[in-house]
């Protein structure tokens, strides 16, 4: 048991500040992910949401802060295939040639050689994942020839793919509807209960209280993080969001 | 056989099977590296490095060295200096790249007409694939068989790079390292397309087939395939074209190319333009509206 809270959590970030120009997008952000938890990063448009995925991920450097994964500094994680990442469905070329197939076996590429040439054991990994997330039927499909659902499967596959341990998602219930969406929140708890970590970002505050083990509200800064009920509270989003906010029911 | 004579009499010239060969294996090379250009939004970049070798051409004559040294130096040069302005000004990246690549056009053009009598500028702007000498052969397929045996041997990086570069990035892979060998590849099949077609045009065989190739399949491999494909009839059919009706060779391949491109447009299925308008017509005439005579449905009230 001692060994166990000894270990350290998934991702730890702490004081993290980023700015653009003369922009400050994050002031002071800590966030942590406890192993085998889904954490739910709420915040209205230009709160920081990617800014947060992009700093976690070593794309763009703090001017202060920290950050931890699984007790290594991200470079490290990313090298060890720890991280997987889903992008927001606006930052990816949907007319781009490739098969859903192959966009899941970019998930194997830090596990081979270094001409990327598949062995029997990546495309067995590529074939699992596939059938895990129900499109093995859709493998040969172009990547745009998927429904918005669809898609946001084919990326979390490809995180099964490379047998990532933290899966950040960027907007995964962006653009999906409501029996996708319930696909997608299953699948997200199997992986949870498999022992990997998940940070999403999120409007969807429903889904938040359903799916997330914990939630941190952005506004630029944390303005409450904690378990989703004690996070979502009336006052706390009337911050978050100024008022201006439907919560739409489950 | 007349066909037989007809294809065989311009390789009776040795200057013509050696301007077959250098034609082919450039634009080979260029094909291959068009279909991650084009994808990439790279387009614009290699007519920037194509221009801005001039110099180092014109310096390589001057000083008696291989033109690809000279070449290559200043490509390579030029995508740099590319990438050092756009990362400490704001300006958007066309905007660096043609301030960049005309200054360095316009040296290139300062250098070689203080030289008059050593440079013919026509041969480089528009290339003199019929005067090309033994050694520039050679330069041509050592060249163009590094640089295929290097992009066939990252292509799945490159394509990973071009689809995803957060991906690439989040796995542990170099994106700078991948994004400067595609530059550099870029670079080195600019040299070798020179040759050819001459610096003016050598962008359009780093561009057209591959979008050529992208308008007919949905699948990276095909794309490729068919890329080289196109490109190798096309050279084919521009050198006999330049042999029989006495133009250009260089421009006659081009043609060829464009013309290709211009036929997939128009009648490849499912994405050709006549398709797409047959389609709305068929679909126009089953549809209730056309009860109404021509009028489109939400002209009838
Ligand atoms: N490349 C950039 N250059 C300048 N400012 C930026 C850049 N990217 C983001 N910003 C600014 O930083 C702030 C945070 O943006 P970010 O994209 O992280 O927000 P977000 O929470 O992901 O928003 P959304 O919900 O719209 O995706 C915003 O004010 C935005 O305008
Ligand atoms: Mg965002």
């Amino acid at each position: 048991m001692s060994t166990l809270s000894a270990a350290p959590p998934a991702l730890r970030a702490t004081n993290l500040t980023v700015s653009y120009n003369d922009v400050r997008a994050l002031d002071g952000v800590g966030v942590s992910v406890e192993t085998g938890s889904i954490c739910g990063l709420v915040g209205v448009n230009g709160s920081g949401k990617s800014t947060l995925f992009k700093a976690l991920m070593g794309l763009l450097v703090p001017a202060a802060g920290t950050v931890e994964l699984y007790g290594r500094t991200s470079r490290e994680a990313r090298q060890r295939g720890l991280v997987a990442y889903v992008p927001q469905a606006e930052d990816v070329d949907w007319d781009f040639p490739v098969s859903v197939a192959d966009v899941v076996g970019m998930g194997r590429y830090g596990l081979m050689g270094p001409s990327r040439r598949a062995s029997a054991v990546d495309r067995a990994a590529v074939d699992a994942a596939l059938e895990r997330v129900g499109l093995a039927g859709l493998r040969r499909r172009q990547i745009g020839e998927l429904s918005g659902g669809q898609r946001k499967r084919a990326f979390v596959a490809r995180s099964i793919a490379q047998d990532a341990k933290l899966l950040l998602l960027d907007e995964p219930f962006a653009g999906v509807d409501r029996s996708s969406e319930a696909t997608l929140t299953v699948l997200l708890k199997e992986l949870r209960d498999e022992g990997r970590s998940v940070l999403m970002s999120t409007h969807d505050l429903a889904g938040v209280s359903q799916l997330c083990d914990s939630a941190v509200l952005l506004h630029n800064r944390v303005l409450a993080r904690g378990r989703p009920s004690d996070v979502l509270t009336p006052s706390n989003l009337a911050l978050a969001f100024g008022g201006a906010l439907e919560i739409r029911e489950p | 056989m007349d066909l037989l004579n007809w294809l065989t009499e311009p390789l009776q010239y040795g200057f013509l099977t050696r301007a077959l060969i250098v034609t082919v294996a450039a634009a080979v090379v260029s094909a291959v590296l068009s279909c991650w250009l084009i994808l990439m939004g790279w387009s614009l970049m290699g007519d920037a490095v194509s221009h801005a070798v001039l110099p180092g051409v014109a310096l390589a004559y001057i000083v008696g060295i291989p033109f690809s040294i000279g070449a290559f130096v200043f490509g390579a040069g030029a995508v740099a200096l590319i990438g050092v302005v756009r990362s400490t000004t704001k300006l958007k990246p066309d905007t660096v790249i043609g301030v960049v690549f005309t200054a360095l056009f316009a040296a290139g053009l300062a250098i070689v007409s203080s030289t008059p009598s050593q440079i013919d500028l026509l041969h480089i702007l528009f290339g003199n694939v019929l005067g090309v000498t033994d050694g520039e052969l050679w330069q041509v397929l050592i060249l163009g068989a590094v640089t295929l045996a290097v992009v066939l041997f990252k292509r799945r990086d490159l394509t990973l790079l071009a689809f995803d570069r957060t991906h690439a990035h989040v796995i542990g892979l170099n994106t700078k390292f991948l994004s400067a060998l595609l530059l550099g590849l870029l670079a080195l099949s600019v040299v070798v397309g020179l040759q050819a077609v001459g610096i003016i045009l050598v962008v359009a065989m780093l561009i057209t087939p591959g979008a050529t190739a992208f308008l007919l399949t949905r699948s990276f491999d095909r794309m490729l395939v068919l890329a080289v494909g196109i490109t190798v009839a096309a050279s084919l059919a521009g050198i006999y074209a330049s042999y029989y009706l006495d133009i250009s060779t260089g421009a006659a391949v081009v043609l060829a190319q464009s013309l290709v491109f211009t036929v997939v447009y128009l009648v490849a299925r499912p994405n050709g333009v006549l398709w797409q308008r047959l389609r709305v017509r068929r679909s126009r005439r089953r549809s209730p509206s056309a009860h109404v005579g021509d009028a489109p449905a939400g002209a009838v009230s």
